[in-house]
């Protein structure tokens, strides 16, 4: 895991001269519904980058405008400095996994990854020994004679990776890659997945609607809503400093108290909300008075019984509701101005002597720098 | 911005449209609008495309002849074959669907595998030929046929029944011909239907035949509907049956028609009668066309 | 439930008895030695005998096997192109029109058919001095209404299949004519086979249409049993009947066990793949 860590975030920050692959003004529209607004994005090579987002935000058509299967309404796309807007998407170096596989039905498995080669008129030995090779990279070594009915779900899935990745294409598209698998299947074929991609080399772009796959797979994140990328980055940065609401609700949970600045000064802001003051440990572009919001991830707050030594940062209220996970508790407190907050604390010790229960009066209280300050 | 047009590579569909549409144009168009063009014109020594339009001193004039359609709306004739045909072939659809209906209705409810051989059953005649198959009611039927000898040589009865050439032999030969047509669709509908449907009924207390007339019935209304039309719009324009098992009674539009084209050779007449009957098929069709795209829409 | 039961086996058995009871009466009378009705003289092969020589029905027969071959083939050509746009092309000009062209064959009458296509075919004559009326405008008709039944086989199969397998052929560098012939028709290979087989039936069975564009010298087997139907009992009719009564029995049956085989290797191939 360490080392994929480290040739992710090495790729991350690799960006070269120009970038690969570089999305500019690309707008799509169906009759007066305009569906992708205005989106640029520059992707690096080699790195694994991941389009999120609900369904109906335009990821799914950003996509296929990648691959060639929706033409823009305008803007262009180039590829390694060629702009291929106009290609058809037989002629562009990219390849597609499907969400459904869309394996061929009535080719065996052999003939499935070597469908894309005989394309290109490679010589019949050197087809034999590239789907070889992609058996092995995927380990479905013996099941060439196989027939797709032949096979669960998770070698499907395999098999259509092999297939996409046979012509060495520039750019690999994944849309939804694991979301037709169960949860136990999905997070093993998650790390594999990338050691394949990254094993390969290529680049990549996926889709997804699961901001865990997301998180786990990619190197940098675009988190998109409604036809507009609102940030893009590293899953570290996505997550603990969201540029705006959306981002901050989307990916995760998070408690956002609303309120107005009262002390600004470079090094620190305090902010007074309904619920409590909140003492900011670092300053922000703002003015006092202004609007904005406080947002606080659950696993930055702790709960106690007593109250805390602190002035600032923290709440009292009542457990309405929680729920045993495992690992950890969430607990939902009720605030006296109604507000209800989440807080996850980790079950470190077996059997601990801390166990709140409903109806419980708990404070919750978290550090000065746990807080991201959102103005839009 | 640059605006994009259509990328080349997709211009080959206009090839694809284009050939399946000539097709259908000649077909279909040409051959309707040929016909309307004749019914508007008569016999002449020449045949019967005489011109519409003429040019007579630097003016166009368009003669249209409405002499066959008056004829036709006067004649007693087409108007008693028009209702003939209407009214046969409604009965054969209710028949159909009194019979096909419960037949259609246990074979869906059979297990899987003799389902199959319960439609291989039904499928089996409709394969066979259906010139044969109303010829063998014809042996059936017939004063010196199957039946009446069958009957006479167990004393049943002194002298044969009169059965051919009447409304019954021909509603037996209609509903006997149609029913497959009639019972495929319901099969179609009624196997798909969710049992669980059902076993929700019951188990908000509704009785077999209560949930058999709230719940299966209206939930089998597309098959119903579409074995109703499949069998009721081809029987208006029957010809075989009523002219094989018919008789002077039964007059059906079909006969009109042939009988216009070959025996009269007034083919404007023939053209005339064929405008109507089509007119009066555009309807229903429309009304199938429109309720199927519903049914598309839905789903 | 048991009167439920009852109810239903007895309600299919007497439409089974109703559908199968002309069938196989026609069978066992062409093996009765009374030419002139339906009483029982004798077993005899007489009839069958009489039919090798019958050269209007034997040529008859010929003729409706070449005009049916011909018919058929045509039909699944243009059936599945019709299919194709109507599946694929969901919005283009005229789409309305075309689609009730399409499925106009199947719900008109046949003499209707048949009258406005000979009137459109005798003007060409008339016109052009073509085609002459014989087995091109045979085909020609039979192909007419082949080709509205095969578009309705072979379009209910094009929907099934997915679209994402186009696409996935042409991301993988298929020409969209060649993600036709290397990706849809091997996945369409059934339909068409069944669509072909409907109107290869259809047009050996049609009487109407060929009634109304048949030429001098071109009697289909339809045609001459229809005529002889009109005058009378004829027990020859009776062993045509027999014989394709025999024929499709044979051909139905074969092809459910078949399917049926080959749905059941299917499946445990399908539940093997689970236990990996």
């Amino acid at each position: 895991m360490a080392l994929t860590e480290s040739i992710k975030s090495s790729v991350a920050t690799n960006t070269q001269d120009k970038p690969f692959l570089q999305i500019n003004n690309l707008i799509k529209e169906f009759g007066d519904n305009r569906v992708v607004k205005n989106v640029s994005v520059n992707i690096n090579k080699g790195e694994i980058f991941a389009l999120l987002g609900s369904s109906g935000c335009g990821k799914s058509t950003l996509l296929r405008m990648l691959a060639g299967f929706e033409t823009p309404t305008s803007g262009e796309i180039l590829l390694d400095g060629k702009n291929i807007i106009n290609d058809a998407p037989y002629h562009r170096p990219i390849n597609m996994m499907f969400q459904s596989y869309a394996l061929f039905p009535h080719l065996t498995v052999w003939d499935n990854i070597a469908f894309g080669l005989r394309r290109e008129g490679m010589a019949k030995d050197e087809i034999a020994d590239r789907v070889e090779k992609m058996l092995a990279l995927v380990q479905l070594d013996s099941f060439g004679k196989r027939k797709p009915h032949q096979l669960s779900g998770g070698q499907q899935q395999r098999v259509a990776l092999a297939r996409s990745l046979a012509k060495r294409p520039q750019l690999l598209l994944l849309d939804e890659p694991l979301a037709a698998l169960d949860k136990k299947l999905r997070e093993r074929t998650q790390l594999e997945l990338v050691n394949i991609i990254e094993q390969v080399g290529v680049t990549c772009v996926m889709v997804t609607h699961d901001q865990e796959e997301a998180m786990a797979m990619a190197s940098r994140i675009a988190v998109m809503s409604d036809g507009v990328i609102l940030q893009i980055g590293k899953p570290n940065d996505v997550y603990e400093t969201p540029n705006c609401r959306f981002v901050a609700d989307f990916i995760g949970s998070v408690n956002m108290f609303n309120g107005a600045v009262e002390v600004d000064e470079p090094d620190h802001v305090v902010i007074r909300t309904p619920e409590c003051t909140h003492y900011v440990g670092h300053g922000i572009t703002g003015t006092p008075g202004m609007a904005v919001s406080v947002a606080i991830r659950p696993e930055k707050i702790s709960v106690s019984a007593d109250k805390p030594a602190q002035e600032h940062n923290y709440v009292y209220g009542e457990v309405i509701e929680l729920a045993y996970l495992g690992s950890y508790t969430v607990y939902h407190l009720k605030l006296l101005s109604g507000m209800i907050i989440k807080a996850n604390v980790s079950n470190t010790s077996r059997h601990g002597a801390f166990h709140p229960k409903w109806g419980d009066k708990l404070f919750a209280h978290w550090e000065d720098d746990a807080m991201v300050v959102l103005t839009r | 911005m640059k605006k994009f047009s259509k990328p080349a590579w997709l211009s080959g569909k206009t090839a694809v449209i284009g050939i399946p549409y000539l097709w259908l144009a000649v077909c279909s168009l040409v051959p309707f609008l040929l016909v309307l063009k004749i019914s508007f014109g008569e016999m002449d020594a020449s045949g019967p495309f005489g011109t519409l339009t003429s040019y007579v001193d630097g003016v166009l004039s368009l003669k249209i002849k409405l002499t066959n359609y008056i004829y036709l709306a006067m004649d007693d004739l087409y108007i008693i074959a028009y209702l003939n045909s209407i009214r046969y072939a409604a009965l054969t659809t209710l028949m159909c669907l009194l019979i096909g209906y419960p037949f259609a209705y246990f074979m869906a409810r059979a297990s899987q595998s003799r389902r199959n051989v319960l439609m291989m059953l039904v499928m089996l005649p409709f394969w066979t030929s259906f010139l044969l198959r109303i010829y063998a009611w014809k042996g059936m039927l017939s004063n010196n046929g199957v039946i009446n000898n069958f009957l006479m040589s167990v004393g049943a009865i002194d002298a044969p029944i009169h059965m051919m050439n009447t409304e019954f032999s021909l509603m037996i030969g209609m509903v006997y011909s149609y029913l497959p047509f009639m019972i495929l669709p319901l099969f179609t509908n009624l196997s798909k239907l969710d049992v669980r449907f059902i076993e929700a009924a019951a188990d908000l207390g509704s009785t077999p035949w209560s949930t058999f007339w709230r719940v299966t019935v209206p939930l089998s209304k597309s098959g119903i509907i579409a074995g109703s039309m499949l069998v009721f719009i081809p029987c208006v324009g029957e010809f075989v049956i009523p002219d094989l098992l018919g008789g002077p009674s039964t007059i059906m539009i079909g006969h009109v028609m042939w009988d216009e084209f070959f025996s009269n050779v007034d083919w404007p007449m023939a053209s005339t009668v064929t405008v109507v009957v089509i007119l009066g098929v555009l309807i229903p069709m429309g009304i199938l066309n429109k309720y199927q795209s519903e049914e598309e829409q839905k789903l | 439930m048991n009167a439920y039961r009852w109810f239903g086996r007895s309600w299919l058995a007497m439409g089974y008895f109703f559908l199968y009871i002309p069938i196989i009466m026609l069978v066992v009378y062409s093996f009765n030695s009374s030419s002139q009705d339906m009483v029982w003289r004798g077993f005899t092969l007489h009839w069958y005998e009489a039919l090798t020589g019958d050269d209007e029905i034997i040529a008859g027969f010929f003729l409706s096997l070449k005009v049916a071959t011909l018919a058929a083939t045509c039909s699944v050509v243009l059936g599945t192109f019709t299919a194709y746009v109507l599946t694929n092309y969901r919005r283009f000009k005229g789409r309305a029109l075309f689609k009730g062209m399409a499925s106009a064959p199947l719900v008109m009458p046949e003499v209707i058919i048949g009258l406005s296509l000979l009137l459109m075919l005798v003007g060409m004559e008339n016109a052009v001095g073509f085609p002459p009326r014989g087995l091109m405008t045979l085909v020609f008709g039979h192909t007419v209404l082949g080709v509205a039944y095969s578009a309705v086989v072979i379009e209910s199969r094009l929907k099934e299949i997915s679209k994402s397998l186009s696409e996935a052929a042409m991301d993988l560098g298929c020409k969209p004519f060649q993600v036709f012939f290397l990706v849809t028709l091997p996945n369409i290979s059934q339909a068409l086979v069944s669509a072909w087989l409907l109107t290869f039936t259809l047009s050996l069975d049609d009487v109407v249409v060929s009634a109304f564009l048949t030429g001098p010298g071109y009697s289909t087997m339809p045609i001459v049993i229809f005529s002889r139907a009109r005058l009378g009992l004829d027990p020859r009719v009776n062993t045509v009947a027999a014989i394709t009564i025999a024929v499709v029995s044979v051909a139905v049956v074969l092809s459910s066990l078949h399917m049926a085989r080959t749905e059941r290797r299917r499946q445990k191939e399908i539940s093997a793949a689970f236990k990996h």
